[in-house]
């Protein structure tokens, strides 16, 4: 489904600042798989997804989704194929726009707007099912602007507009990094239920590395750039947080800087 | 005094298809677009100069918008596609028409006394509505440009609320959304800049036919007349939904108007104040709802974007681990 070959990108090349972010990056992901991707900070991770949304162009490398190669394609072509949801819950959604409007801008994601009226009361039937999902009364409140949602119901609401057209391929950055445990590992489980739903293929970013051994179909965990270490079948299975710590040492030769990396 | 009042009412509502440009740009686009004071002036040159060449003053109302379309067209593409800062782009812009006005016109000043213009297209109606009321004269004038601001304002709706007009309102409102459901920002902001001029440019055509000139300084702090008239709206009438807010910045245009000709009368200031006036209640408006601790005048930013700087686009290398707010 996606395909990363030798994707490089170096932060502020020829300076005594300089950075490389990816180091030649090769990774498989399959048709309807859940990779989940740990590491601690300035690991890559976030500059990884970023690359194959499109908001980054690698210095070297090929990005092949679905069959295309998609490196040259800039980040609005990219998301016809590709559904993001950020880190940051006013990123993914319109603050002055009401709920309705927001999921109607979702809608277009084939790329074709016109001058027809974005929410009608058909369409506005159709999201009103699909909020119901979320079973948190935002059905009753379409009218209502998303900058009065909590952080959770926007991070939630993001997701199903994500969501709203299949994408090929789901991209989470953390997205659940900036709520409450509480809301967390509810959006959590309510991207878990939407990507079983759809059958999707998605890549996750997370701090969290309970969460990343628990969901998912793959795990692999970046280090300066670099994919140190891969689970998946049995061996995520019975991979536990000490032993990815382990691992982490054995590979690296150094303990794994925890502070940003949750653990719990 | 009632006469000044209702002239004051029809610059008003003039006034007020060049806010509604102005709204489009400010707080729909959340762009400062400087473009204003050129294209005000490039609509009303224009509109002059086909009218004193014997073009039918509607057509030449049309001409001016499309010209104003184009230079907002002109500003967005710097932007969007030059990378050029958005305040520059509208700077430069404007200091461009400033030329090309000047080369529309021919000369500095274009008197429009003896020429036929809406209003005289208008005066068979007037005159005959004169003999059933009299005095109708003022009143046919605030009745049909009532209706063409009324128009223009149901025009702006029903475009913010198409599919297209959406993703211009949701690129000035979270832009990294619209690229993640497929929308090429830059476009958006071309079209919300053309649409926003030509509202500016519409307006200044108007002017020119009712104040009966165009002057090639007549633009000079337009932007500020708009930024008062969205401002005088949007703080007097506290509207939220789309359709209201639009209708508060037209009312927001004919107060700003009455507010300026009450203050003229007042013995010791001159016509010549009028713009020191404008910058004292665009600066009041901003400053006396901090000083209440109100509602901030500039665009309302959520609390994330304050209280946590956003990671850089480049990813992970700056952010702070100290950075992260538990549920915003």
């Amino acid at each position: 489904m996606l395909r990363l070959v030798g994707v490089s990108k170096i932060y502020n090349a020829g300076t005594s600042d300089e950075k490389a972010a990816l180091k030649g990056i090769d990774l498989d992901v399959r048709e309807g798989e859940l990779v989940t991707i740990i590491g601690s900070n300035g690991a890559g991770k976030s500059t990884l997804l970023n690359v194959i949304a499109g908001t980054i162009t690698p210095d070297e490398g090929h990005i092949v989704l679905d069959g295309t190669d998609i490196t040259d394609w800039p980040e609005h072509r990219r998301s016809r194929w590709i559904a993001r949801v950020f880190q940051d819950p006013a990123a993914g959604t319109a603050p002055n726009m009401t709920i309705e409007e927001n999921l109607a801008l979702a809608l277009a994601r084939d790329g074709r707007r016109t001058f027809r009226r974005g929410v009608t009361d058909e369409r506005r039937q159709a999201f009103r099912e699909r909020v119901r999902q979320l079973g948190i009364g935002l059905e009753n409140r379409l009218g209502v602007k998303v900058g009065a949602l909590s952080g959770g119901e926007r991070q939630a609401l993001a997701l199903l507009m994500a969501t709203l057209c299949r994408p090929k391929l789901l991209l989470l950055d953390e997205h659940t990094a900036a709520l409450d445990p509480k809301r967390a590992a509810w959006v959590s489980e309510l991207t878990v239920g939407l990507i079983r739903e759809l059958k999707l293929t998605a890549l996750m970013v997370t701090h969290n590395m309970k969460q990343a051994i628990e969901m998912g179909d793959r795990l692999i965990m970046m280090d300066e750039g670099e994919v140190i270490l891969t689970y998946e079948g049995e061996a995520k299975r019975s991979l536990t947080v000490e032993r990815l710590l382990q691992s982490f040492e054995r590979v690296r030769g150094s303990m794994l800087d925890t502070d940003r990396a949750v653990l719990a | 005094m009632a006469a000044a009042l209702i002239g004051a009412v029809e610059a008003g509502l003039i006034f007020g298809v060049m806010a509604l440009g102005v709204y489009l740009s400010f707080r729909v686009l959340n762009f400062p677009d400087l473009t204003v004071d050129g294209s005000f002036v490039t609509g009303a040159a224009l509109a002059s100069i086909l009218v004193v060449y014997g073009v039918s003053p509607w057509t030449a109302n049309l001409a001016a918008f499309v010209a104003g379309a184009t230079a907002g067209l002109i500003t967005g593409v710097l932007h969007a596609w030059g990378k050029i800062n958005p305040l520059l782009s509208g700077i430069l812009m404007m200091i461009a028409l400033y030329s090309i006005n000047l080369r529309i016109m021919g000369r500095p000043n274009i008197p429009l006394l003896h020429q036929r213009t809406m209003w005289t297209d208008l005066a068979p109606w007037t005159e005959r509505l004169q003999t059933v009321v009299p005095g109708a004269d003022h009143l046919i004038v605030l009745f049909v440009l009532g209706l063409m601001v009324l128009a223009m304002k149901l025009i702006l709706d029903w475009f913010l609320k198409t599919e297209i007009g959406l993703a211009v309102r949701a690129t000035g409102d979270s832009p990294r959304m619209v690229r993640s459901f497929s929308g090429d920002t830059r476009r958006f902001i071309v079209l919300g800049l053309a649409v926003s001029n030509a509202y500016v440019a519409f307006a200044g055509a108007l002017m020119a036919q009712y104040g009966g000139f165009a002057d090639i300084g007549m633009g000079i702090g337009m932007i500020v007349v708009g930024l008062a008239s969205v401002i005088i709206g949007e703080t007097l009438f506290r509207q939220t939904s789309l359709h209201r807010l639009t209708a508060a910045v037209i009312a927001g245009a004919v107060l700003y108007r009455i507010i300026i000709a009450l203050a003229l009368r007042a013995r010791f200031l001159e016509t010549g104040d009028v713009k020191l006036i404008t910058a004292l209640i665009v600066i009041l408006a901003l400053v006396l709802p901090e000083w209440r601790g109100g509602r901030k005048m500039t665009k309302a930013k959520p609390a994330s974007r304050i209280l946590r700087p956003l990671p850089s686009e480049g990813g992970e290398v700056g952010a702070s681990p100290g950075g992260r707010l538990q549920d915003l």
